[in-house]
């Protein structure tokens, strides 16, 4: 017998029925032949209609959050004058800023108050929410989210070190101190996950936790051995708030959200090849070290960066891209802006209800976004939609 | 584009699984690799495709050695089809498939209308065209190996490292799957457990024992009694085709342990460099 004789269309061969399969000696289907076929007219693109209506939305709803936001207070502003404010101060000539229609008071509370904390709530939101959905997607394990990795008890460690040593109570020496341990804290946990070069993302995540508690003990120590007077301080930060927020806070979280924004932008596709695992991501022409290491240390800086300033807001991290990936899929070309900008609304929202519910006293941001945020996201979990991402295993 | 291997030692898990290994694949050809269970078939695949680095040894893909390619520039020549498959999160099936063009495409950009139609002509070629909007957890073990295969088409590369494809499929589909491995006119290297369906579908045959390659060639040429006996330890007697003529292997029993080997597992002898024939 010849080598390729048997392998000669012969109706007496193994041959599958040609009725439902296509022979191999049928020309070449593999290649696309001379009429490249249509896609399928019914052809369903997950969340593509949702991105669409979802961004536009999300960015007004943002808009006008900030805006409410700026008219609410002790200081009634009306909501066209405080739009007025802000527009002036941010395109020169406006008519408005100079014939004395608004009075000093409103524009300081406005200008100099509200919008920054509102302005800093959007920041945080978007930062912890793109940091949660980045370290989802790098480590494989859908209950990563920043504070996972230690950074924010690091931060803790930095802060109130910083409160207790009595070196005093400048809220940019606390934000100072604060990113120091964020950084030191990364730092440790990526080295602790770090064996033979690679990140293994499971180490990661039993490093993050341990160094976690190891931060959390240290802090509780130096909060109980401290002088009454501080505690407050401490809880203040440790609990998350914006309300200390000025224009010199907004420029590294903006930098760094800005940054890692882009930075991911352009590894989107890739991101979405790691979610079918590292071997295939690797295949597909994905350096899976380098992205992994890149995103981690990305998401370790947004974390850090305002974790200095805002506090210990938790929750953001987690639910946010979770949210959002319910919504639209888990295709991060969609799922990242939705959920950069839901965090951004859904922080800056609670930050008007923290300052609002118990007016003149302020409820901590951190406990706000868990009192909100839980019970929806345990009703999201429940809906079918859930499931469909990948929830309910 | 013509797949050379040359002295290749592979390790995982800090042990050597393949021990220089050297085969070429002319371009066009289908390699189907046998051998048993921990033979380092699935090792030798992973360092072709440059999953893993090889520990030694060179593999070329026509002139172009392996390490003077980029990951990406590797992905335009060589999709994969592995075994793994991670599942932390859920994934359409049509955007599994639409993964296979990212190395052909930019970071942050959107999938053209070439691409989702190749996509799906990859999933209609693989008879899982009405999958398309489907979850792929949902999907039985069969359509799931369909759509991987889906994928590794729609990367669209002139080699393709498939290990072991026909896993779960039933037995149309197998057949289905090696006749369109067989027309795509692609270099193709591909593990197996099935002999006969090796010998049916393969230009040729290399097959592994403890991490060596202890024969290579047409299938008619290597594959016969003793061969399997030795590599598998199973006794059989071959059969014609009452119509092709073509040889076929019926499986009778174990065959008996040689004194000294056995309770030896294949992996634990590898240290030893041992060859069979």
């Amino acid at each position: 017998m010849t080598s390729v004789n048997h392998r000669s269309p012969d109706p007496g061969s193994l041959r599958p029925d040609p009725t439902r399969s296509r022979p191999g000696t049928e020309g070449n289907p593999a290649e696309t032949g001379p009429n490249p076929p249509e896609p399928p007219r019914r052809l369903r693109r997950r969340g593509a209609l949702a991105v669409r209506i979802l961004v536009p939305t999300l960015t007004l709803s943002l808009l006008a959050v900030i805006v409410v936001s700026a008219s609410i207070g002790t200081i009634g502003v009306p909501l066209v004058d405080s739009l007025k404010i802000i527009v002036g101060h941010l395109v020169p000539g406006m008519p408005w800023m100079s014939d004395g229609s608004l009075s000093s008071v409103q524009d300081n509370a406005v200008w100099q108050f509200r919008l920054p904390r509102s302005v800093l709530a959007a920041l945080t939101g978007a930062a912890l929410a793109l940091a949660g959905a980045l370290m989802q997607a790098v480590v494989h394990n859908s209950l990563a989210e920043p504070y996972i990795l230690g950074v924010s008890a690091g931060a803790g460690v930095g802060a109130v070190s910083f409160i207790v040593l009595g070196i005093g109570l400048s809220s940019l020496g606390i934000g100072a101190s604060a990113f120091i341990g964020a950084v030191i804290a990364t730092a440790a946990v990526y080295v602790l996950a770090r064996k033979g070069g690679r990140i293994a993302p499971q180490r990661l995540i039993l490093a993050g936790v341990a160094l976690g508690s190891l931060f959390s003990a240290i802090t509780s120590y130096l909060t109980i051995s401290t002088d009454a007077q501080n505690v407050y301080s401490i809880m203040f930060f440790l609990l998350g708030s914006v309300s200390a927020a000025t224009m010199h806070h907004l420029i590294l979280p903006a930098i760094a959200l800005f940054a890692v924004g882009l930075f991911t932008a352009l590894r989107a596709r890739a991101l979405n090849a790691l979610l079918v695992g590292d071997e295939a991501a690797s295949s597909l022409g994905i350096n899976v070290k380098r992205l992994r290491s890149g995103i981690l240390v990305a998401a370790a800086l947004l974390t850090g960066s305002v974790v200095a300033v805002s506090g210990g807001i938790g929750f953001v991290g987690l639910i946010i891209p979770h949210i959002a990936r319910i919504i639209v899929g888990s295709d991060h070309r969609k799922m990242l802006p939705v959920a950069l900008l839901a965090g951004a609304v859904f922080l800056t929202t609670c930050d008007l209800l923290a300052r609002t519910l118990s007016a003149p006293s302020e409820i901590p941001l951190g406990v706000l976004t868990a009192l909100v945020g839980a019970p929806f996201f345990l009703w999201l979990l429940r809906r079918d939609r859930a499931d469909s991402v990948g929830v309910g295993r | 584009m013509r797949v050379t291997i040359e002295n290749l030692d592979a390790h995982r898990g800090g042990r050597r699984i393949v021990t220089d290994v050297s085969i070429a694949v002319p371009s066009g050809t289908v390699l189907g690799l046998l051998g048993p269970n921990g033979s380092g078939k699935s090792t030798l695949l992973r360092a072709v495709s440059g999953i893993d680095a090889p520990s030694a040894g060179t593999v070329r893909y026509d002139e172009t050695p392996m390490t003077a390619l980029t990951r990406r520039q590797l992905a335009q020549r060589v999709a994969v089809m592995a075994q793994e498959h991670s599942e932390e999160f859920e994934i359409p099936v049509l955007e599994l498939v639409l993964l296979g063009r990212i190395p052909h495409g930019r970071g942050f950009g959107r999938d053209s209308e070439s691409d989702i139609a190749l996509a799906c002509d990859a999933l209609a070629r693989v008879g899982a065209g009405h999958l398309v909007n489907r979850s792929f957890s949902a999907l039985s073990g069969g359509e799931r190996q369909r759509v991987l295969f889906a994928r590794a088409l729609a990367q669209d590369t002139p080699v393709l490292v498939l290990d072991e494809p026909t896993n779960h499929l039933d037995i149309a589909h197998q057949l289905e799957l090696l006749d369109l491995i067989r027309a795509s006119d692609r270099t193709v290297l591909i593990a197996l457990h099935d002999l006969n369906l090796a010998a049916r579908s393969c230009d040729a045959i290399g097959v592994l024992h403890d991490g060596h390659l202890v024969a290579h060639g047409t299938p008619e040429h290597i594959l016969d009694t003793d061969l399997i006996r030795s590599v598998f330890r199973v006794e059989s007697t071959v059969v014609s085709h009452p119509d092709t003529r073509q040889p076929h292997f019926l499986f009778d029993s174990r065959s008996p342990q040689p004194a000294g080997r056995a309770q030896v597992h294949p992996l634990d002898s590898v240290q030893e460099g041992t060859t069979t024939r």
